[in-house]
């Protein structure tokens, strides 16, 4: 069974539609200027721009009801835009429509602290509301690297860093306000609902997260909050080989410890930082350490991670608390991305997302290294080691087809490897454009067939984001 | 060597995220329910006391807050932070309004001499007025040395070498203590509270005084007029050719016609 999606019959967006949309939300919250319409056909990844026909500005879910029932009625795509950081050309308007921006909706409604929860709208981004909580002792730990709007967040089920402590979205998130394809407004756990648990009917909170917008609109988020760690240790060493970073990681989580964030960096990752940051670390597959929690147990941690790092030959194993100190450690982690595109100046960072079992990871890293060297090509490794996520920052210039060619070829492959592995073609950054043959063979035909369900249900005319997640 | 004694002024002022509007009378901006926080450049201040602490070369951070009620969560995030105790000066909402850095630099000024304190660290300056004069007029009343834009403060042995941010680039000087210091931008990152430290926090001491009791008055001098928005920009025009370009700017008066 094919999966060929109900192609939206895309009118051209006419004048009295343009009206029709400045009735809902202004004049001055529609555009139809080129450049505006540029900005809006593009994420941060390297699929080229796709504009859409028009592009409105949302203040409230009002307007995003309103604008959704007249693209519906008159069929044309409706693609919502919140930050423009995704890395999957999830906002490209691939069958051109309206993108409604909502990053205009810039409310946090409400903190309770007691409770840990917090609802925001979806123009809020993840450090304007970590700025916003920070007298009260509390955060959202979720970073994907990016100033991502939380709500595009929850859209993509992104992830982050700190994912092996805290999660990724999908347990994150407790309620959401969305908006369907006919304007219809639901509240996917009920409005005003923030418990930490619920048996109460399907989990359409869940159906949503990562729903990348082809299911409805999100406008507001209700997500679960942390208290700040007391105080963080940050270590790193270096080891002879994948295998051994990766049996250390293993141990490292089966004994308990509660680790807050495990970064794998490879050689040629190390190497890079080295020329890019001054750094003189050992150019050797490395592990990067974060420990959170309380004073008093942290060195403890750190000392059974040292003992384990050890007993498989890792090296050099160096630690700090003091928060100028854990930042020179840590350096290379957080500079890689402008150390890979600087090994190709004017580059842009193309990167890969493959999740596989923890215990799999070295085989995908090794094979994954020799496509590298055989297509000749530059593929520094950073991986969420402690999640069996990794990602290859390719540095590319989009328009050196060739090479771009290669490193796409090889991301593929990377993809199969994985789904071989039990793993997915995509730990964090979503399907999007660029992965829909993968979902197919990841889910399989009967999984799929059953999403298609979901979505025809949900999006008969087929507007919401077309050309995403299914062909 | 007993460590330093060290007084942190703290403002309560509309967090700087917030998009201020003007008051529909005109004679300020909506405070009613809006966000608000310690001032960004006195939070770093409280941070480099408590930095001085963790070094162990001081042995006390006492902070202060002059205005209304609310003004005391601000002290508590600052013991939050690590301060060890709070002097909360109660200024009522009515008279806030008159409340000028001149009046602030003499309570902080009775402040410091009943405490004994040896250094005060102050923001360099407020968000919401933007002043820059109550670290100056402190130390002048204290006859003290002052050490303000600072971006790098280093004990020495009886006196601070501190780095200033001055337009030219930066200027060490070396001031003998005790002395008034002002915190600039790149001085430090301040920690945020955790949830056990605020805890903490609560059971820390915090005395409410009035002005009266340093026997200072809230006599403002002068009154504000008015407060107005900037005017709203407008959109720019596309010109096609040159010669449309001088006709535009003749018939705007810009250019001699």
């Amino acid at each position: 069974m094919t999966c060929q999606s109900k192609v939206a019959v895309s009118p051209k967006v006419t004048s009295s539609f343009v009206q029709d949309v400045q009735a809902i939300v202004g004049k001055s919250n529609v555009s139809t200027a080129d450049a505006v319409r540029q900005q809006h056909g593009h994420d941060e990844s390297y699929h080229s721009t796709e504009p859409p026909d028009i592009v409105a500005f949302a203040e409230s879910v009002d307007h995003v009801s309103q604008v959704a029932r007249l693209c519906n009625y008159h069929g044309v795509p409706l693609i919502p835009f919140g930050s423009g950081t995704g890395l999957e050309g999830g906002v490209n308007a691939v069958q051109g429509g309206l993108c409604l921006d909502v990053s205009k909706m810039k409310n946090i409604l409400s903190v309770n602290a007691e409770d840990f929860d917090c609802s925001v709208e979806s123009g809020v981004t993840r450090v304007q509301l970590n700025n916003y909580l920070r007298d009260t002792g509390l955060w959202f730990p979720i970073d994907p690297g990016a100033d991502a709007s939380l709500c595009g967040m929850c859209a993509t089920s992104a992830s982050g860093t700190n994912a092996v402590r805290y999660g990724t979205m999908r347990e994150n998130v407790m309620n959401l306000e969305v908006v369907l394809a006919d304007g219809r407004v639901i509240n996917t756990a009920g409005a005003g609902r923030r418990t930490k648990k619920t048996s109460a009917g399907y989990n359409l909170t869940n159906l949503f997260v990562g729903s990348e917008g082809t299911l409805g609109i999100i406008t507001k988020a209700t997500l679960r909050l942390q208290g700040i760690p007391e105080a963080t240790i940050s270590a790193t060493c270096h080891f002879p080989d994948v295998q051994s970073a990766v049996d250390t990681t293993v141990q490292v989580l089966q004994c308990g410890i509660p680790m807050a964030r495990i970064e794998f960096l490879d050689e040629v990752s190390i190497d890079a930082c080295n020329k890019f940051s001054h750094l003189d670390l050992k150019v050797a597959p490395s592990l990067f350490f974060e420990f959170h929690g309380a004073e008093a147990g942290l060195e403890n941690q750190t000392k059974v991670v040292a003992e384990l790092v050890k007993m498989n030959g890792g090296s050099e194993f160096r630690w700090a608390t003091d928060v100028d100190e854990r930042n020179h450690l840590w350096k290379a982690r957080h500079e890689i991305l402008w150390a890979c595109m600087a090994l190709k100046p004017g580059s842009k960072p193309y990167s890969t997302d493959v999740c596989v079992p923890i215990s799999n990871l070295p085989q995908v890293v090794v094979r994954t290294k020799q496509m590298i060297t055989e297509a000749g090509i530059i593929g520094p490794m950073v991986g969420h080691v402690g999640d069996g996520n990794f990602h290859v920052f390719f540095p590319v210039h989009y328009d050196d087809h060739v090479t771009l060619k290669k490193v796409h070829d090889v991301s593929h492959k990377m993809s199969l490897i994985a789904l071989e592995l039990n793993g997915t073609c995509t730990g964090e950054h979503g399907i999007g454009i660029g992965k829909r043959d993968l979902l197919v063979q990841e889910i399989g035909a009967e999984g799929l067939a059953v999403m298609r369900q979901l979505k025809d249900t949900l999006d008969p005319k087929g507007i919401m984001n077309p050309g995403k997640v299914f062909f | 060597m007993s460590g330093l004694r060290i007084l942190v002024g703290c403002k309560r002022v509309i967090d700087y995220a917030v998009k201020v509007r003007v008051r529909p009378d005109k004679l300020g901006v909506v405070t009613e329910g809006v966000k608000h926080s310690m001032n960004p450049f006195d939070e770093i201040a409280v941070e480099e006391a408590v930095r001085l602490k963790e070094k162990k070369l001081a042995s006390e951070i006492i902070v202060a807050s002059c205005g209304p009620q609310q003004n005391q969560e601000t002290l508590r995030t600052a013991l939050a932070m690590g301060a060890d105790k709070a002097i909360h000066v109660l200024v009522e909402d009515k008279d806030y309004s008159n409340l000028q850095p001149i009046h602030v630099s003499k309570l902080l000024a009775k402040i410091a001499a009943e405490e004994k304190v040896d250094i005060v660290l102050l923001g360099k300056q407020a968000i919401d007025d933007d002043c820059n004069q109550t670290g100056q007029m402190l130390a002048a009343i204290l006859d003290w040395p002052q050490g303000t834009f600072a971006s790098k403060v280093v004990k020495k042995d009886g006196s601070l070498d501190v780095t200033r941010e001055v337009d030219g680039g930066l200027e060490t000087i070396n001031i003998k203590l005790p002395a008034v210091i002002t915190t600039d931008l790149r001085l430090n990152e301040p920690r945020y509270a955790t949830l056990p430290n605020i805890m903490k926090a609560k059971k820390k001491p915090l005395t409410t005084k009035k002005p009266s009791d340093y026997g200072v008055e809230i006599k403002s001098s002068h009154q504000v007029l008015s407060v107005e928005d900037p005017p709203t920009r407008e959109a720019g025009q596309k010109v096609e050719s040159v010669d449309l370009l001088v006709a535009k700017l003749k018939e705007a008066g810009f250019m001699k016609s």
